[in-house]
């Protein structure tokens, strides 16, 4: 048996066994647009059951789609994002099954010919490693509706609002080995597709979910038979799920027994997972062409066009970040996860010192809006007050310490720092005479540890800064603390 | 019978522009004949008032000078096209109540150029059926030796048993495998299947997408001519179909057939077609010839395989079209214990034999396991089958080929289905390509039945097919009417 301490993240030891897990996920984005992807039906949030239905989302007799084209763009705009071929020719196919919040009996999808083909992105660990998870695809569908059996003791009631509205599925190889691999992985997607704007992310209203396919393997050897996870909503549920699900896998194998390839449902009230169905009841999805649609035939020069019309995206400007404003890797990476954050990063940096920015905000900032359960945009601080309250902490107003008051303030009050240490008189002393003063008071009442001090106990040079900047309530410059103390002590 | 019923299209807008009858006058004629032959179970649908209301305003509109392409034309619908307010069943049970909100792109367009919507026709149940004896509603009977209950063809039989009867002045019908053409030809009118992507797919209940058209069913090519001009055109809510111009079809018809090149295939005188057929096709050559067309004898060896093709690629496409009727939101549901129970018992209740069968082989055809063997082998045929006619009309024009092996036979006679299928195999090849083909009648057989003849042309010479069909017309001089007593 091998040592605990030498398991690394996606490994599991199992009794006999030390095993490795392998993941590869599909994630489904829901495609930023104003109507669905073969319907001139509204996709808007939160409308009233039913609201955002036309007869083609009905799937009335004789209604036939027609594709929204901003819906193509946004899908070869994130083809480019994702590092990925666009395929100039592609089919969407009827996926056939039954199931009453799916009008038409198929859902349209693309199978043998997608939109996307293959490409790449990076993600970075919190260790600064960088790994490149591959992309098999990507491919446009139809989402369905939404069964609500909870309206009444006997019967469901459906609701087609969500009918029909684009999404984009796209398929990870099966690149990533532990959870939180996955986890950035998802992060790094949505982060990709929010700059761009093909997708608002937001997991929550589902706007983003993965099914996360989870097998496990003794290393070196061939992948093991693996289990799908279905529709996980945030990146949370994605890990447990995952390390459950592999732990599972563990189990039963080291057991002699065999993994069935099956679809599992993630309960996240046990954080367990459970069988849906397995193969033998899988769905024959009996794909065929649909033929109310002609294959995709996508002009060279409009591929080229979105391709050039895309934005910095997080990776590029991770890069900048680092030689712009001499950050770590690792903190760049957690700036560009939001293109607001990044926005945000620039603007209070701008003039700044580049790392004490990062880290303003990625530790007090963050930390205060979590605290308070905010989202970013209903921030308190805005970029302008935290580049100043820095500008101060640089041209020594106020200490470090000092200024974390002072943003405990601007997170409560929105005012400008500089207004705030006038208030509350939170000027750091500088002036020689004064903090000379504070020393001899320190120094008259303390007389003993002068002594012990003057016959060589160094260490209590401390106690005496400590004392220093009690009495100056913590305002006194510590530099000149030390400074002064020392020639006084002499 | 009055004789405004025996006016053709363009004797009727003639007779209304110069108001010898108003069009209220021809539309009660017409109702009065809906009554009379009401024992040939045409109608599913009567739209007596709005019929009216529609002449009214055709009279407006001739008393205005604004009369439009088919001011006061009265016409009957198949049943398969969703009418805005009227019943649309697809002769099915399963949409025995179903009432569209939308009016089908095709129909619409005749109701924008005035013309009048008697009814609804029946049809074989969802346009599957080669005898209209799939129709929920029961058979159409054919108004040709109606004492003998013979089968007006299918599916649109209804339609095509309509124009023969002179209870519609024309109608339109979709053909998926032969559904205009075949019953055109048992009931002794003209019936033209367009080229895919003609005319708008929108607001027609699915069959098998990439194979159905609509067209009409008229008393002569003229009239045919003048129909689909109007029926024609580009629809950006049907993504298939075509960009094509739509020219004047009625510009082509007195064009005569000098110089023309017409095939004939040989692999359309199979066995099992009737001697009489042969023989007026012959004639039909003879006078083509005599016309100044030339005649070119040419092959299609892959002829054979079209039928057992289109009973793949149709049954996959209609398993799938037909999904939707599964009691959720329209049309019949009956009650079950749980959802699948449901689906079971509606669909049981509400589809009938031919509508499963066709179900069961297009799931089986599209089955893991089977595509490959036969929905992607038959779709490569298919392909095979296309190239085939693009590189026969490199030598020639038009292809001439009798449009049924036999004349109408008598309802419930064919029990065995392949004999049944077999009905279209003359007609089932244009509609894999893709090609536009029209029948015309031309000779009665020896029991006074009609026969017709199928002329097919490349893909959007919709008009040189008329062209010719015109010329076939005149010479066959085909004036007979079904007589007998309908009522």
């Amino acid at each position: 048996m091998s040592n605990e301490k030498n398991i690394k993240p996606g490994q599991i030891q199992g009794k006999k066994n030390l095993w490795e897990m392998v993941i590869g996920l599909e994630i489904h984005a829901q495609v930023s647009s104003q109507s669905k992807l073969f319907s001139g039906a509204s996709t808007e949030f939160g409308k009233q059951a039913n609201e955002n239905v036309s007869l083609v989302d009905a799937a009335m007799p004789g209604m036939l789609p027609v594709i929204n084209e901003h819906c193509i763009k946004q899908a070869i705009k994130s083809g480019h994002a994702l590092g990925a071929k666009i395929n100039k020719f592609s089919v969407f196919d009827r996926k056939n099954y039954f199931y009453a919040d799916l009008p038409q009996g198929y859902q349209i999808s693309q199978y043998k010919d997608p939109i996307v083909g293959e490409g790449s992105i990076k993600i970075n660990d919190y260790e600064n490693n960088e790994k490149i998870i591959g992309i098999e695809r990507l491919h446009l569908e139809q989402d369905a509706g939404k069964s609500l059996h909870d309206q009444h003791p006997s019967k469901s009631f459906i609701d087609l609002n969500r009918t029909g509205v684009a999404l984009m599925e796209i398929v990870s190889k099966p690149d990533l080995r532990t959870p939180e691999e996955a986890a950035l992985y998802v992060k790094k997607v949505r982060s990709i597709l929010r700059y761009i704007g093909s997708c608002d992310g937001n997991m929550e209203e589902g706007s983003l979910r993965a099914d996360c396919n989870v097998s496990v393997r003794r290393s070196g050897e061939e992948f093991g038979t693996r289990c799908e996870i279905k529709n996980l909503n945030s990146t949370k549920f994605i890990t447990q799920a995952i390390q459950y699900e592999a732990e599972r896998q563990v189990e039963i194998l080291e057991e002699g027994g065999k993994i069935d390839q099956e679809t599992r449902l993630f309960d996240t009230s046990t954080g367990q997972t459970r069988s849906m169905r397995n193969k033998e009841d899988a769905h024959d999805y009996r794909y065929f062409p649909d033929p109310d649609l002609l294959p995709l035939k996508l002009d060279e020069l409009l591929i080229d066009k979105i391709r050039d019309e895309l934005p910095e995206l997080p990776d590029k400007l991770s890069e900048r970040l680092v030689n712009e404003y001499k950050i770590t890797p690792y903190d760049a990476s957690v700036i560009v996860e939001e293109k607001e954050f990044a926005d945000y990063y620039e603007k209070a940096a701008q003039g700044r010192d580049g790392k004490l920015v990062a880290n303003w905000m990625i530790t007090e900032l963050f930390g205060a809006i979590k605290k308070e359960n905010l989202s970013f945009t209903e921030n308190p601080v805005s970029p302008e007050n935290l580049n100043e309250l820095v500008f101060l902490i640089e041209n020594n107003t106020i200490s470090g310490k000092i200024a974390k008051d002072v943003f405990l303030y601007m997170v409560q009050t929105s005012k400008k720092p500089k207004d705030i240490v006038k208030e509350k008189g939170l000027e750091q002393v500088t002036d020689d005479s004064v903090i000379e003063g504070y020393i001899d008071n320190v120094i008259n009442g303390n007389k003993d540890k002068v002594e012990e001090y003057l016959n060589g106990k160094d260490k209590l040079f401390g106690f005496f800064v400590g004392q220093v900047m009690k009495v100056s309530q913590g305002k006194a410059n510590p530099n000149l603390v030390n400074q002064l103390l020392k020639s006084k002590l002499k | 019978m009055s004789e405004l019923l025996t006016l053709n299209i363009s004797q009727v807008l003639e007779g209304l522009k110069k108001k010898k009858f108003s069009a209220v006058e021809l539309t009660r004629s017409y109702l009065d004949r809906i009554e009379e032959t009401k024992a040939l179970n045409m109608y599913l649908e009567i739209s007596a008032d709005k019929a009216i209301t529609m002449a009214e305003k055709a009279d407006e509109n001739y008393k205005n000078n604004s009369a439009r392409l088919l001011e006061g034309i009265p016409i009957g619908i198949k049943d398969m096209f969703c009418t805005e307010s009227i019943k649309t069943t697809a002769s099915s049970k399963i949409l025995e109540n179903f009432v569209p909100t939308y009016e089908s792109t095709v129909s619409n367009k005749l109701w924008e150029e005035g013309a009048i919507n008697l009814g609804k026709l029946s049809c074989d149940e969802f346009a599957m059926g080669s005898s209209n004896e799939t129709a929920a509603q029961g058979n159409v009977i054919n108004p040709w030796k109606v004492e003998e209950t013979r089968s007006p063809g299918g599916s649109s039989g209804g339609s095509a048993a309509a124009v023969a009867s002179k209870s519609a002045l024309c109608t339109i019908g979709t053909d998926t495998g032969g559904s205009i053409r075949q019953p055109a030809a048992f009931c002794g009118i003209v019936g033209m299947k367009p080229t895919y992507g003609r005319c708008s797919r929108w607001g027609i209940i699915a069959f098998a997408s990439s194979l159905d058209q609509a067209g009409p069913l008229t008393r002569n090519v003229s009239d045919s001519a003048t129909m689909l001009k109007v029926m024609a055109g580009h629809d950006p809510k049907d993504s298939t179909s075509s960009l094509e111009s739509v020219p004047n079809f009625n510009d082509f018809l007195d064009k005569g057939v000098k110089g023309l090149k017409i095939g004939i295939p040989e692999e359309y005188d199979r066995k099992g077609i009737s001697e009489e057929i042969l023989n007026s096709k012959e004639k039909v050559i003879d006078l083509l010839k005599q016309n100044g067309a030339e005649i070119v004898n040419v092959s299609l060896p892959l002829t054979k395989y079209a039928l057992p093709v289109y009973y793949i690629v149709a049954p996959a496409e209609a398993s799938s079209n037909l999904a939707r009727y599964d009691g959720v939101r329209y049309g019949l549901r009956v009650d079950g214990d749980s959802l699948d129970d449901m689906y079971e018992k509606t669909r049981a209740n509400g589809f009938g034999d031919e509508v499963k069968r066709r179900i069961m082989i297009g799931t089986y055809v599209l089955s893991s396991g089977y595509y490959d063997a036969y929905y992607l082998k038959a779709q490569k045929v298919r392909r095979l089958i296309k190239n085939e006619f693009d590189e026969v009309f490199k030598k020639v024009d038009y292809l001439l080929t009798p449009t049924t092996p036999t004349t109408s036979f008598k309802l419930g006679s064919t029990q065995d289905l392949l004999t049944m299928y077999l009905n279209d195999v003359f007609t089932v090849p244009a509609s894999l390509a893709g090609i536009p083909g029209i029948s015309v009648p031309i000779d009665l057989d020896k029991n006074g039945l009609p026969i017709g003849i199928q002329l097919l042309g490349k893909p959007f010479d919709e008009g040189g097919v008329f062209q010719v069909g015109k010329v076939i017309e005149d010479c066959a001089e085909f004036n007979f009417s079904p007589e007998g007593n309908f009522s």
